[in-house]
């Protein structure tokens, strides 16, 4: 029973075992599950281990047991639409009519359901029809609804499911914003960057350690024996580098920096710089780049043990890295290839990690990235990536 | 069947409101003997789940709150060497010193299993220890029974206890650990439920003051980058506050005022950064 069902979440990706699929089949011949909607929670609870895949359990529920389609990328950008699209109209009608070109009067009489579909079945012509177009419908374009803006919701998650199908439920999605697919927020970087703590003994054998003095005074027949163990100390230091030059990596620089900060009472000490592309002669301790520069070469009396983490996209003309003169800014010219430049970093300290904004899987299409991750190790910063670039640094 | 599935069901509980969700996922995890993991926020009643249930069901409750340092032993049992090495000494006890069964004291779990009747044990935060603990002690729970090694002796338990395990991580647990759980994840409550949850603990405040101290604390919640967000916990004792307030009224609050701010946030930069967005909003 249910094997099909079993495949499917497989299929999409859950990680669901045998085991728990057995469990599932105990409950049942337990007598435990009698209705749909029991069968929904418990075989969330026995098959699903964290709620980041509630909302793709969610979607093969609702196909598998009503055959909703698995939404594609695209259907599930003009489900997304349409909901815009109806908060706005419950916000602005008028705006919305006029944006449609129909009358306010027309779509006043329709259900919300059916404004949906009525919303879902526009949105459907208009991508056939001009796909890149900046009419309305057009992404990033001029429109108050285009579907690159913000979700107005925010995040829409929790609700109570008294009285209501567990397959309605399903089809809700009320996990959606638990899901992996989205971008990195502060609360999964800081989840990530807890790893960061490297606790590492080191100093003098100066605390008393309790379990072991009674331990040993046990042994030794009740005669005290007072037995002294090393304090743990946090001796990581962390040198963090960021490229806040261009457009490109706008949207992580907070996140990435406030993270640091936040955690900087774990570091021995934290060191934030800033560079454009990729580093030549200096780096600046001034997010503008302009009045504190910081010579690479100083770096070389710091301690090799620190840890250097670059966020960057690594993406740029390859001269720019290549090259002697390749720098963009004109002051900049030593006559140093920036490549050689990160290689003497990367041979500095020893422990070093490049974190890309840049999923791991477009890397392959950029030449510089590709130049750059034979010097740095290289991490997507993502959740995965994150948890992977803690691992290795904090190895010795 | 077993016998004690014919045992009541957990259906309420007097300070809990209830989400009917949950309460099936309580029951099939009593009903499969499967210790039940709560993800969630702080404050979306993860802990106060155990505690219903245990009230509920008239079963009592064994909490084992873990610790960072903690080894699995410590939850298990003690072996307590100090006093044995008291008595040796001075001998002025009614223990007899060659037992050491006399000096053997059951942890949290080791209470659980050789407690008289059926209990709830509530293990709280499991994401401080570490995956050694966690994956040690989920084997004990799967088989139900412990070695004391200073005496060689088995501890089973007598009645299987219903294990709730709570945690707070948003990281997952280890493999092993999560296939021997049932797992659940509390969502914040939204503001209905959040408005029965008051309703529970105030029975009778009025309903201007809740609605208005509820919009108010959501929009406190919704402060982007807050390190510690208010939880139910903090709006609880918040209205508290309100209420022995004599010069407080509700208005104030409809006006974008936030009397005691200080009882909704902890931290000072978060505290800062509220004071400052409501001065903005109050300039505009």
């Amino acid at each position: 029973m249910f094997i099909n069902f079993f495949y499917k979440l497989k299929e999409v990706g859950v990680p669901v075992s045998p085991t728990s699929f057995l469990i599932l089949h105990k409950a049942l011949a337990k007598g435990l599950i009698n209705s749909l909607d029991d069968f929904y929670t418990s075989s969330r609870s026995i098959l699903i281990k964290s709620e980041r895949y509630f909302d793709l359990f969610d979607q093969v529920f609702a196909y598998h047991f009503e055959g909703v389609e698995i939404p594609e990328y695209n259907q599930a950008e003009i489900d997304e639409t349409a909901r815009a699209l109806l908060e706005q109209w419950l916000k602005d009608p008028a705006d919305i009519a006029r944006a449609l070109g129909v009358d306010e009067s027309v779509l006043n009489k329709l259900t919300p359901d059916e404004l949906i579909e009525y919303f879902k079945k526009r949105l459907e012509e208009q991508t056939e029809r001009h796909d890149g177009g900046n009419k309305w419908i057009g992404t990033k374009g001029t429109s108050p609804v285009g579907h690159s803006g913000t979700h107005p919701g925010g995040m829409r998650v929790g609700g109570v499911s008294r009285n209501r199908s567990a397959v309605k439920v399903a089809m809700e999605r009320r996990y959606k914003d638990y899901s992996q697919e989205g971008p990195l927020t502060q609360a999964m970087m800081g989840e990530a960057l807890k790893k960061l703590k490297n606790l590492v003994p080191a100093g003098a054998k100066d605390i008393i350690d309790m379990d072991e003095t009674i331990y040993q005074t046990m042994k030794n027949a009740g005669e005290i024996e007072i037995i002294f163990k090393r304090g743990l100390k946090d001796r990581l230091k962390v040198i963090l580098a960021i490229d806040n030059g261009g457009w490109s990596m706008d949207p992580y620089i907070n996140v990435v920096q406030s993270l640091f900060n936040h955690s900087r009472s774990r570091f021995k000490e934290l060191k934030t710089y800033f560079f454009h592309n990729t580093i030549y002669d200096t780096l600046w301790t001034d997010p503008g780049r302009r009045k504190l520069p910081v010579s690479i070469d100083k770096f070389a009396s710091k301690d090799p043990e620190t840890r250097l983490i670059i966020v960057g996209d690594a993406s740029m003309a390859p001269y720019e890295l290549m090259s002697r003169d390749g720098s963009i800014y004109l002051t900049n010219r030593s006559g140093m290839p920036s490549i050689e430049r990160l290689k003497s970093l990367s041979e500095m300290f020893p422990h070093c990690a490049w974190l890309n904004p840049v999923p791991s899987h477009m890397w392959y299409y950029t030449h510089s990235i590709d130049i750059i991750s034979k010097v740095f190790p290289m991490f997507e910063l993502s959740l995965d990536g994150l948890d992977k670039a803690v691992n290795y640094l904090k190895a010795k | 069947m077993p016998k004690n599935i014919s045992e009541k069901k957990f259906s309420k509980a007097d300070k809990y409101v209830l989400d009917e969700e949950v309460a099936k996922i309580v029951n099939i995890s009593i009903a499969l003997e499967m210790p039940l993991l709560l993800k969630g926020e702080p404050g979306t009643g993860k802990t106060m789940l155990a505690h219903a249930i245990a009230e509920n069901l008239d079963m009592p409750l064994i909490v084992l709150n873990v610790k960072s340092s903690m080894k699995l032993v410590e939850a298990l049992y003690q072996y307590d060497t100090l006093t044995r090495l008291n008595d040796s000494r001075f001998g002025d006890s009614k223990r007899d010193v060659s037992n050491i069964e006399e000096y053997i004291k059951m942890g949290k779990i080791g209470q659980a299993f050789t407690a008289e009747k059926r209990t709830v044990l509530l293990i709280d935060e499991i994401d401080k220890a570490d995956t050694d603990f966690q994956d040690d002690m989920l084997d004990v729970l799967d088989q139900m029974e412990f070695d004391i090694i200073e005496t060689d002796k088995t501890v089973g338990a007598d009645n299987r206890p219903v294990i709730i395990i709570t945690s707070n991580s948003k990281k997952d647990l280890s493999d092993p650990f999560l296939g021997r759980c049932n797992f659940h994840h509390i969502a914040f409550p939204d503001p209905k439920m959040m408005r029965k949850i008051i309703n529970v603990h105030f029975s009778d405040i009025s309903s201007d003051l809740a609605e208005n101290a509820i919009s108010a604390f959501y929009n406190v919640r919704e402060v982007d980058s807050l390190e510690k967000k208010p939880a139910t916990r903090e709006l609880i004792n918040w209205i508290r506050a309100l209420q022995t307030d004599p010069d407080f009224k509700t208005k104030k609050l409809a006006k974008g005022n936030i009397p005691y701010l200080g009882v909704l946030l902890k931290k000072s930069q978060d505290y800062a950064m509220v004071q400052n967005n409501l001065n903005r909003r109050r300039l505009f």
